[in-house]
């Protein structure tokens, strides 16, 4: 495997007294998608929001072992997690514009950086439009309400704004379950020529999105990691019994 | 064909003089119970509805009296002949004297320089709180404050009223040193009482009405709780909590025993809010009750009854329609 972006080692999480994930060990790569599989309540979801430390906002959430990124850990007392958020964007799972303009929630997270300079905001603002390939569709009205978009461009949106603060990891927590298949087929394709740039780590439930976007995939089950490998070898020959029997189709 | 029909005749047509046993168990039955609750509601539902009606009508009626028996210039100015002969516009309130003037200016901008600092004073600590309660404080102390400012705006207002006259009144009068003791601050002071806990309970209502995924959205792209509340929550209450504030002028602007023991009641023209004032409410109450019925002077004072009502429910209307709009815009 070449260099290994995120690397969590024995990672144990709680709510309150029923343990969420339990003793998860695992590399990600840098510049590859890796996909967590999983059925409904198997803690995926929740081990993604572990990478940038978005369960500090929910109550009575305790969590043991380290989360190193490029060797740090994230959850070190010295780590300002506002900073950590800024270097690892987030794509939720139903989109969550802020009722303002296009151009305003692309350059939310420039602007509460300080940035004010116009010349700045409106190059980042096409440079992004264009990485998430919108900016066709939306050049000439970026400034209407960004509610007014379609479900998916919304999403696609959604992508552009948090690329504009420039992470290096895009953590996306099943960012097309709400979209249709075309939309859904041009996020993909997005995922596909982000990662020439980005470390992108997708949460989904769709097995064929997994086994599409993918290099790498995770199978959880019960708060565990059952089994952590290349895609292709995830979804044509698992070591573990279970895998095989979830990609086949034959639970969740 | 004819083998169908021959089935069908098989069939035994259910003899209808003699009612079945399970037809006669789902008869309409009448339950007399059911139907005598439901008529007393729709009485009691009704009847608010028809007081409210007859309360209008009356206040409307009686009002309308006074033009005829005023006129509505006098209700504004009075030219007042001078002893040298001379004219001289008056905007006063003295209904009693031997020439009565009936100007409501002075009463108008006495409720206003008691409602708008009382509600800026408000606006500030209120809108606060419930930033406070929604955002920052944890749910189990929000459990706790909230119902406690809710309470605090169920004090008797004859009691908050008795504190600024009593207490509140002479320690500014130490601090400040105002033209009169009792005066337009001090009333206003009173009424914050009374409108803090409106706006803060109902700008807490706004911003937990917000989604909690634009909370996420901002905190994933590194925003701090201040700049997510500031750029985030804010604006996109910026309607609830409008009309919050909109509420909370007509609760200040009806709101009559503060500011009958607090403001002094003089009926100055000033905008000096160091000075005594006095309100269309506290008007109404101090001299409902001394009037002869069917003077002019009573005549006047629905007047002003119909001025009041006619603020607050535009007032009211328009924090409704803020409310409502908000409602909409939040389903997404």
């Amino acid at each position: 495997m070449k260099e290994v972006k995120i690397s969590v080692n024995n990672f144990d999480l709680y709510y309150g007294e029923k343990q969420a994930l339990k003793n998860i060990s695992i590399e990600i790569p840098a510049k590859k998608v890796t996909a967590f599989i999983g059925p409904s309540g198997c803690g995926k979801s929740t081990f993604l929001r572990v990478l940038n430390r978005m369960n500090d906002l929910i109550d009575h959430v305790k969590i043991q072992g380290e989360v190193l990124i490029e060797g740090v850990n994230i959850y070190d007392k010295q780590i300002d997690v506002v900073n950590l958020r800024k270097r690892i964007g987030m794509v939720f799972q139903k989109s969550n514009l802020f009722p303002k303009t296009i151009y305003e929630n692309l350059i939310y997270g420039l602007k509460i950086n300080g940035i004010r300079d116009k010349k700045v905001l409106d190059e980042t603002a096409e440079k992004t439009l264009k990485q998430a390939a919108l900016w066709n569709e939306v050049y000439d009205r970026l400034h209407e309400p960004a509610l007014s978009l379609s479900g998916g461009q919304q999403q696609r949106l959604c992508i552009a704004r948090a690329l504009a603060v420039e992470p290096e990891i895009v953590l996306m927590d099943e960012p097309a379950s709400a979209l249709d298949p075309l939309s859904t087929a041009k996020i993909e394709e997005l995922i596909h020529e982000l990662k020439t740039k980005y470390t992108i780590v997708i949460v989904t439930h769709n097995m064929q999105q997994a086994a599409r976007v993918s290099d790498q995939t995770a199978f959880f089950y019960l708060g565990e990691l059952i089994e952590y490998d290349k895609t292709s070898k995830i979804f044509t020959n698992p070591t573990k019994k279970q895998t095989e029997d979830y990609v086949t189709g034959r639970f969740g | 064909m004819i083998a169908e029909q021959s089935h069908i005749t098989d069939i035994k047509t259910p003899d209808r003089s003699q009612e079945s046993s399970f037809g006669k168990k789902i008869k309409k039955s009448i339950r007399i119970k059911e139907r005598i609750i439901k008529y007393f509601f729709a009485v009691n539902g009704a009847m608010a509805l028809v007081f409210i009606i007859l309360i209008f009508v009356f206040l409307f009626k009686e009002g309308f009296k006074a033009l005829e028996h005023i006129g509505f210039l006098d209700f504004i100015y009075l030219d007042q002949v001078q002893a040298d002969g001379s004219v001289k516009r008056v905007y006063e309130w003295y209904p009693t004297s031997a020439e009565a003037r009936y100007s409501l200016v002075p009463l108008i901008l006495g409720t206003l320089l008691t409602a708008i600092p009382g509600t800026i004073i408000s606006t500030i600590f209120g809108v606060a709180a419930g930033i406070y309660l929604s955002e920052v404080a944890n749910p189990k102390l929000k459990e706790f404050l909230k119902p406690m400012i809710e309470l605090f705006a169920g004090i008797p207002t004859v009691v908050l009223g008795f504190i600024m006259l009593a207490v509140g009144a002479s320690f500014f009068n130490d601090l400040l040193n105002p033209v009169n003791r009792l005066n337009a601050f001090i009333a206003s002071l009173g009424l914050s009482f009374v409108i803090i806990p409106i706006i803060a309970s109902l700008t807490e209502d706004a911003l937990h009405s917000i989604p909690n995924d634009l909370r996420m959205a901002s905190y994933g792209l590194g925003a701090t709780k201040w700049q997510t509340i500031r750029h985030v929550i804010l604006p996109a209450a910026f309607s609830g909590v409008s009309a919050s504030i909109i509420l909370g002028f007509g609760r200040a602007i009806g709101e009559t025993m503060i500011v009958l023991m607090a403001s002094g009641n003089a009926a100055n023209i000033t905008a000096n809010i160091f000075e005594s004032v006095r309100t269309m409410t506290a008007t109404i109450a101090a001299e409902m009750g001394e009037v002869s019925q069917g003077s002019d002077h009573y005549y006047a004072l629905f007047f002003i009854g119909i001025v009041l009502f006619t603020i607050t429910f535009f007032l009211n209307l328009i924090a409704e329609i803020v409310i409502s709009k908000m409602r909409k815009k939040n389903t997404f």
